[in-house]
């Protein structure tokens, strides 16, 4: 049971397929270009592990958690929680991906529910979903993403 | 196209009012925007269509109600587009009159 206070409903649109949108989320060769990560999974089928690496020499692994349903290109459900946390049944939430052909783009709608009130995860994914999907957004565009580690540069 | 609809939908207090109340708490029915608002249905209404048009609120069904999101993703491509870049050419401005100062004392 989740409340809407540790919800957040995430909509971007993009000029480009289902089929591209879930492959930039599920080929760690993509995602490391716009999110600076590795999403990976053995197949991406439901009871799945899957696992969000840092794309560095550390290869540190960030998030993890198992495919809840799978049912490409048009929906994606995953567990979630900080590897560290692994074994808290409780700091585990839940996101879901939804692509629906929209005109001649695709809506993509992210929803992020279960977040524990002020933890980590809550306030970091609020900083981190809207910098995630405009990167994808401009990776799937323009082929470019961005830095999403940007920081102003201090002269 | 879409940043002349956010532009749009931010220029007016509000339905800037209206967003702050969604960060503050997410998921609202439009009764309980109207309430924390003092506003009618129909005036809600009209904001949260402006705003909806501008992918700056998100909704989703739940059983009868309608529930509210804000979604900050359009206004972080305006950031990209219109902060970010003016301000590493402010910096790096600053950055460049730095180094022929420093430049100029050796």
């Amino acid at each position: 049971m989740t409340t809407p206070e540790t919800s957040f409903v995430y909509v971007t649109y993009i000029r480009s397929t289902p089929e591209k949108v879930f492959a930039a989320i599920t080929t760690p060769e993509m995602t490391r270009q716009y999110w600076g990560h590795d999403n990976l999974s053995e197949d991406w089928q439901s009871g799945s592990d899957w696992s969000h690496v840092r794309t560095n020499a550390e290869r540190s692994v960030n998030l993890v958690g198992k495919v809840l349903e799978s049912d490409m290109p048009s929906r994606l459900v995953l567990s979630w929680a900080n590897a560290s946390q692994a074994d808290d049944a409780a700091a585990y939430s839940r996101v879901t991906f939804e692509v629906e052909p929209y005109d001649d783009m695709v809506k993509l709608t992210v929803t992020h529910e279960g977040l524990q009130p002020g933890s980590g995860m809550d306030t970091g994914i609020r900083r981190g979903w809207p910098l995630v999907l405009s990167s994808l957004k401009s990776f799937l565009e323009t082929d470019a993403g961005m830095n999403v580690f940007a920081r102003p540069k201090v002269a | 196209m879409e940043d002349d609809k956010v532009f749009k939908a931010l220029a007016d207090p509000t339905r800037r009012r209206m967003l702050d109340q969604l960060c503050a708490r997410n998921g609202q029915t439009l009764g309980q925007l109207c309430d924390g608002l003092d506003m009618t249905r129909q005036s809600a209404t009209q904001h949260l269509g402006l705003l909806e048009a501008a992918n700056l609120v998100s909704t989703r069904r739940r059983g009868r109600e309608r529930l509210h999101f804000i979604n900050p993703v359009p206004l972080h491509d305006v950031y990209e587009r219109w902060v970010r870049k003016f301000e590493t050419g402010r910096l790096s401005l600053l950055h460049d009159l730095k180094a022929n100062l420093e430049g100029d004392q050796t």
